[in-house]
C-alpha cells in the first residue's frame, strides 16, 4: 500500500485526464472517420485543454508536492507554466480550424498530436528527475515532429519536419549523454538528490561540467538560443502557419520552464558554472535575432528570427539566476505567448483569392484596405519593439531590472541595444502597413482568427492598466521554486 | 478643488475622445468632418479643464499640487503617481494649448486619413501630459517612450517627400538614448527601492554612482533637447513633418529634454550635475553659435527654424545650469516662449506650405503685398524669436544672460553673439519671404490669411504680448519651485564640501 500513496495520482491529475481525452479522442476520430471528423475532434480536443486549464487553475497544487516517487513536482510555477501552455495550445487549435479546411489538409490526427504534445510539456514543466525531463520532452518533440510535416504532400513541410526531426534528434542525443555524465557523477536522476550532491561538494568536477553543459546544449535547442537555432527560420517557413503559431507559444514556454527547472532546482548551487553560457547564449540570441532579421522579406521567417532574439530576452532573466529574474523570464514568457499568438493569427489572415502570402511587402498599405487588421498588427510590432505602454515593454522592464540587480550591466546595455536594432525591423513592418500604398486586399478573415487576433491585441494593449495580474502570479510562480 | 482626481481627467480625456472618433462610421467625407469636429471639441475642453489647474494652483510653495497616488504594481512598489509644481504646471498648459491649435491647423491641410490623423494627436496629447504630470519613474517613462509612437504615425504617414526616413530617424536615434535612460532608472530603483519620484529626490545617491547615471541621463535628454552634437534628427523631423507634427514638436516634445534636466538631473543627482556644469555650458555655447550659422545658410524655411530651435535649446541647457534663480527661471520661461513662438513660425510657414506647396526660401517674396494680415503675425514672431523687449523671447533670454552672467562672463558673452546672430537669421529670413518685389507669377493669386487661420494665430500672438509685457502671470507660480530646487541643489552640494561622510542610500 505505502507504494500506491507514494504514487500521489492526484498531483498530476490534469496530465492524467489530458492523456486519457487524447485516447478517447484519437477513438473518436478514427470512428467517426477522415473528412468529417476535423472540426469535431478539434473541438473535442479543445474542450479537454479546456477542462485541464481549468483543474490546472483552481484545483492546481500551488503549493510544492511531490508524487511518483519524487519523479514529479506540482507547485504554483507549474501551474503558471502550464496555464500558459494550455492557452497556446488552445488558440493554435482555434487558428488551425479553418485553415486546415481551406489547405485541404484537414486531418483529425492534428488536433490529437497538439494534444499529445501538449501532455509533453506539462510533464516537462513539473519534470523533477532527468528521467521524466527526458519522457516528457520527447513526447513533445515526438508529436512536433509529425505536426511540423502535417502537409505532406508539400515540399516545404515535409522538408521542415525532417531538418526538425534530425537537428531534434541530435539535441536530445546531447542531452541524454549530458544527463547520463550527472547521473555518473552524483548516482541520482532525482533533482533533489542531485542538488544535495553538488551542494555539498567544494569543487565540482569537470566531468558534471560537462554533463552541465551538453544539458544547456540540448535545452538551448529547444527554445532555438543561438547558437542552437539555424532549424528555426526553416521550420517556421515550412510549416503550414498555424503550426508555426504553436510552435512559436507553447513548446517555448515549456522549453523555458524545463530550462529554470533543471538550472535552479538541481544546479542552483553550481551558478558560477552555468552563468556565464547562459549569458553568452543569451547575447548571441539577442545580437542575432536583432541583426539576421533585418534582411528577411517573408514574415514568418522575420517572426522566427525575431522569437530567437526574444528567448535571448528572456533567457537574461535566467542567467542572473535570482528570484527577480525568474519572474522577469515568467512575465516575459505570458507576454511572449500573447504577442506571437496574435502575430500569427495576422499572418494566417494573410490570404489572397484563397491563397496563403506571407511577404511583408504585400502588408503594403493595410492601414487602409484593413485598418482593424493593421492596428493590431502594429500593436504586436511595437509590443515586441518593447515601446510603452505596450505589454512588450513592461517584459523588457522586469528582466532588465533582475538583470541590474544582479550586477549583470554588460547583458543589460547589449540587451537595451539590440531591442533598439529589433525596434528598426518592427518598425519596418509598420511602416509598410502605413506608410505605404495597398497593392492587395485580403480576403475575410475567418471568425476563430479574428477572435484570436481580437483578443490578443486587447490583452497586450491594455495590459497596462492592471499588469499586476500577471506580474504578482508571476512573483509567485518565481517564489515557488526558491522557497524550497 | 480637493478629490476631483483633475490631472487624471486632463491627461486620460484625450483618449476618450480619441476612442469616440475610433467608433465613427460611414462615409469617408463625413468620418472625416466628424473627426474633425470631435478632436477639436476633445482638445478644447481639455485645455479648459487644465486651465483650472491654474486657477487653482498655489504659488506659495513648492511642494506638488493637485497629487494622486494609485497603486499599479505592488509587487515593485510602483504606483500611479501624478502631480504638479510650478515648474510642469505651464509645460501642461503648453500641451494642452497647442493641441487644438494643431487641430484647428489641420483642419484643411490634412484631407487623407483624417480619422487616424486625429486619433495620433489626441493619444499624442494624452502622452505629453501624463508625462508632465508623472511623479512615478516607471510612469513617466511610459509616457516619455509612448509619445514615440504617434509621433511617428504623424511624420510617417502625413509628412513629405522623405517621410520615411526621418520618422525612422527620429524614432531610433530616440529610442536608444531613452533605453539607456531606462537603464538609470532602474539602477536607481534598486538603489532607493522605490520609482517614487518625491522619494528620489530625497534621497542622496553616491556620488560616484550618480556620474554615471547622470551621463544616461544626459544622453536621453540632449537628443530630446535636442543639444549639439545630437541634433541631427531635428531638422529632418521638421523639414518632413505636417505642419501641425512640427508645431507639437517643437512646441511641446523639445521641452521634455529640458524638463528632464530640471525634474530629475539636478535634483537627484546634484553632485554630478555640479562636476558636469562645464561641459553643458561648451555644448550649450557651441549649440548657439553653431547652430546659429548653420541657420543662416539654410534655404529651406522649416529647416532655418529648426536650426533656431537648437540655438533656443542651447540658452535653455546654459541657464539650467546657472543654479541660480535667474537663470532657472529664465530657461523656463524660454521654453514656453519657444513653444510659443516656434510653434507659431512653424504655422506661419505652414500656411505658405498649404498655398504654395514648397518650403523653399527664394520661391516666395513680396508677399506683404498680397499677404497684410500675415506678414504682420509673421513679424509678431520673427520679433519674438529675436527677443525685442516686449515680446516674450525677451524676457526669457534676458534672464537667463543675467543668470549666467553671475556665474560665467565668458559664457553670457559668447551666448549673446548668438543672439545677435539669431536676430540676422530671423530678419533676413522674414526679409526675403515678405518683403522685396512681388515678382513671381504664382505668388500674385496668393490670398490672406481666412478666418480659421486667424483664430489659430490669435490666441498665439496675444500670449507672447502677454508673456513679454507681464511676464509676472507666468514667473510667480513658478519662483517658489525653483528656489526650492536650487536650495536642495545648494544643500547637496555644500554638505559634500563639508568633510561630513557622504550618506549612502539605504540599507538594502
Amino acid at each position: 500500500m505505502p507504494g500506491i500513496l507514494l504514487l500521489n495520482l492526484s498531483v498530476a491529475l490534469p496530465e492524467l485526464f489530458l492523456a486519457a481525452a487524447g485516447l478517447g479522442i484519437l477513438l473518436l476520430g478514427v470512428f467517426v472517420g477522415e473528412r468529417s471528423s476535423f472540426r469535431a475532434v478539434s473541438w473535442t480536443t479543445f474542450g479537454a485543454l479546456g477542462v485541464t486549464f481549468a483543474i490546472v487553475v483552481w484545483w492546481g497544487y500551488s503549493d510544492s508536492v511531490i508524487a511518483f516517487g519524487g519523479l514529479f513536482r506540482a507547485d504554483a510555477f507549474g501551474v503558471f507554466m502550464k496555464g500558459l501552455v494550455l492557452v497556446g495550445s488552445m488558440a493554435a487549435l482555434v487558428l488551425s480550424l479553418d485553415y486546415f479546411e481551406r489547405e485541404g489538409v484537414a486531418r483529425f490526427e492534428f488536433p490529437v498530436l497538439v494534444l499529445f504534445a501538449t501532455v509533453g510539456m506539462m510533464i516537462m514543466v513539473s519534470a523533477n528527475d532527468l528521467m521524466t525531463l527526458y519522457l516528457g520532452l520527447e513526447l513533445q518533440s515526438l508529436s512536433l515532429y509529425v505536426v511540423a510535416a502535417i502537409r505532406r504532400d508539400n515540399a516545404k513541410s515535409t522538408e521542415a519536419g525532417l531538418k526538425y526531426f534530425v537537428l531534434g534528434a541530435l539535441s536530445s542525443g546531447m542531452l541524454l549523454y549530458g544527463a547520463s555524465l550527472i547521473y555518473g557523477f552524483s548516482g541520482t536522476t532525482d533533482f533533489d538528490g542531485i542538488a544535495q550532491t553538488f551542494g555539498l561538494q567544494k569543487s565540482t568536477p569537470i566531468g558534471v561540467i560537462f554533463g552541465l553543459v551538453f544539458v544547456i546544449a540540448g535545452l538551448a535547442f529547444k527554445v532555438a538560443a543561438v547558437p542552437f537555432h539555424m532549424w528555426t527560420p526553416d521550420v517556421y517557413e515550412g510549416s503550414p502557419t498555424p503550426v508555426t503559431a504553436f510552435f512559436a507559444a507553447a513548446p517555448k514556454v515549456a522549453a523555458i520552464s524545463l530550462f529554470i527547472r533543471v538550472l535552479i532546482g538541481p544546479f542552483g548551487d553550481l551558478l558560477a558554472q552555468w552563468q556565464q553560457v547562459i549569458v553568452v547564449i543569451s547575447i548571441a540570441s539577442m545580437v542575432l535575432g536583432a541583426l539576421a532579421a533585418i534582411w528577411q522579406t517573408n514574415f514568418k521567417r522575420l517572426l522566427a528570427y525575431s522569437s530567437i532574439g526574444h528567448m535571448g530576452y528572456a533567457l537574461i532573466g535566467l542567467a542572473t539566476g535570482t528570484e527577480s529574474g525568474i519572474t522577469g523570464i515568467v512575465i516575459y514568457m505570458a507576454i511572449y505567448v500573447v504577442m506571437s499568438l496574435g502575430t500569427f493569427a495576422c499572418v494566417i489572415a494573410m490570404r489572397q483569392r484563397g491563397t496563403a502570402i506571407e511577404n511583408i511587402e504585400d502588408l503594403a498599405g493595410l492601414a487602409q484596405t484593413r485598418p482593424g487588421m493593421a492596428l493590431a498588427i502594429a500593436v504586436f510590432m511595437f509590443s515586441m519593439a518593447g515601446i510603452p505602454p505596450l505589454a512588450g515593454f513592461f517584459g523588457k522592464l522586469y528582466v532588465f531590472l533582475a538583470a541590474i540587480d544582479a550586477q549583470l550591466y554588460l547583458l543589460a546595455v547589449i540587451g537595451v541595444l539590440t531591442s533598439v536594432i529589433g525596434a528598426y525591423y518592427y518598425l519596418r513592418v509598420v511602416k509598410v502597413m502605413y506608410f505605404d500604398e495597398p497593392t492587395v486586399t485580403f480576403d475575410p478573415m475567418s471568425r476563430g482568427v479574428a477572435a484570436v487576433t481580437g483578443l490578443t491585441t486587447a490583452l497586450i494593449l491594455l495590459f497596462f492598466i492592471w499588469p499586476s495580474a500577471v506580474v504578482t502570479g508571476a512573483a509567485g510562480a518565481a517564489a515557488a521554486l526558491f522557497s524550497g | 478643488m480637493t478629490g476631483v482626481p483633475i490631472l487624471t481627467i486632463v491627461t486620460f480625456l484625450p483618449l476618450v475622445g480619441a476612442l469616440f472618433i475610433i467608433i465613427q462610421r460611414g462615409a469617408p467625407e463625413l468620418v472625416a468632418r466628424q473627426s474633425r469636429i470631435i478632436a477639436l471639441w476633445t482638445s478644447l475642453i481639455t485645455f479648459l479643464v487644465s486651465v483650472l489647474l491654474w486657477i487653482y494652483f498655489d504659488s506659495s510653495t513648492a511642494r506638488f499640487q493637485f497629487e494622486e497616488q494609485v497603486e499599479w504594481i505592488p509587487a515593485f512598489r510602483i504606483t500611479y503617481h501624478a502631480g504638479i509644481d510650478g515648474i510642469s504646471l505651464f509645460f501642461v498648459l503648453l500641451s494642452t494649448l497647442l493641441t487644438p491649435i494643431c487641430v484647428l491647423a489641420s483642419w484643411e491641410a490634412i484631407h487623407h486619413r483624417v480619422k487616424e490623423y486625429m486619433v495620433s494627436f489626441l493619444v499624442l496629447e494624452t502622452m505629453m501630459v501624463g508625462m508632465f504630470c508623472a511623479l512615478d519613474f516607471i510612469t513617466f517613462y511610459v509616457f516619455f517612450e509612448g509619445v514615440l509612437i504617434p509621433m511617428f504615425l504623424i511624420i510617417g504617414v502625413w509628412g513629405h517627400d522623405r517621410r520615411v526616413y526621418a520618422a525612422f530617424k527620429f524614432f531610433l536615434y530616440t529610442l536608444t538614448v531613452s533605453v539607456l535612460m531606462l537603464l538609470a532608472i532602474l539602477a536607481i530603483y534598486l538603489q532607493v527601492l522605490t520609482t517614487d519620484i518625491p522619494t528620489v529626490m530625497s534621497t542622496r545617491l553616491a556620488p560616484e554612482l550618480q556620474r554615471w547615471l547622470w551621463l544616461a541621463f544626459l544622453a536621453s535628454f540632449a537628443v530630446k533637447v535636442p543639444m549639439w552634437p545630437v541634433h541631427t534628427w531635428l531638422p529632418d523631423a521638421h523639414v518632413e513633418a505636417p505642419t501641425a507634427g512640427s508645431v507639437i514638436l517643437a512646441g511641446v516634445l523639445l521641452k521634455m529634454g529640458g524638463y528632464g534636466f530640471l525634474r530629475f538631473s539636478i535634483p537627484m543627482l546634484p553632485e554630478a550635475s555640479q562636476y558636469f556644469t562645464p561641459l553643458i555650458f561648451a555644448l550649450s555655447i557651441v549649440a548657439i553659435i553653431y547652430t546659429s550659422l548653420v541657420a543662416l545658410a539654410q534655404d529651406n524655411m522649416k529647416k532655418l527654424i529648426a536650426y533656431s530651435s537648437v540655438a533656443h535649446m542651447g540658452i535653455v541647457t546654459m541657464g539650467t545650469f546657472t543654479f541660480n534663480q535667474q537663470g532657472i527661471q529664465g530657461a523656463i520661461f524660454t521654453m514656453l516662449s519657444h513653444g510659443i513662438v516656434s510653434a507659431a513660425l512653424f504655422l506661419c510657414v505652414g500656411v505658405a506650405y498649404d498655398r504654395m506647396h514648397t518650403l523653399m526660401i527664394d520661391r516666395y517674396g513680396g508677399l506683404v503685398y498680397r499677404m497684410p494680415i500675415y506678414a504682420f503675425v509673421f513679424m509678431v514672431f520673427t520679433l519674438a524669436s529675436v527677443g525685442l523687449p516686449g515680446t516674450s523671447g525677451f524676457v526669457g533670454e534676458l534672464l537667463s544672460l543675467v543668470g549666467a552672467f553671475q556665474v560665467s562672463t565668458w559664457v553670457a558673452f559668447l551666448a549673446t553673439t548668438g543672439i545677435i546672430l539669431g536676430a540676422a537669421y530671423m530678419l533676413w529670413l522674414y526679409r526675403r519671404v515678405i518683403f522685396g518685389k512681388l515678382v513671381k507669377d504664382d505668388l500674385k493669386t496668393i490670398f490672406d490669411l481666412t478666418p480659421r487661420e486667424i483664430a489659430v494665430f490669435a490666441p498665439l500672438v496675444v500670449l507672447a504680448f502677454w508673456m513679454g509685457i507681464y511676464p509676472s502671470s507666468f514667473l510667480t507660480p513658478m519662483s517658489a519651485s525653483v528656489a526650492n530646487l536650487i536650495e536642495q541643489y545648494e544643500s547637496a552640494v555644500s554638505a559634500r564640501v563639508l568633510p561630513v561622510p557622504a550618506v549612502t542610500v539605504a540599507e538594502r
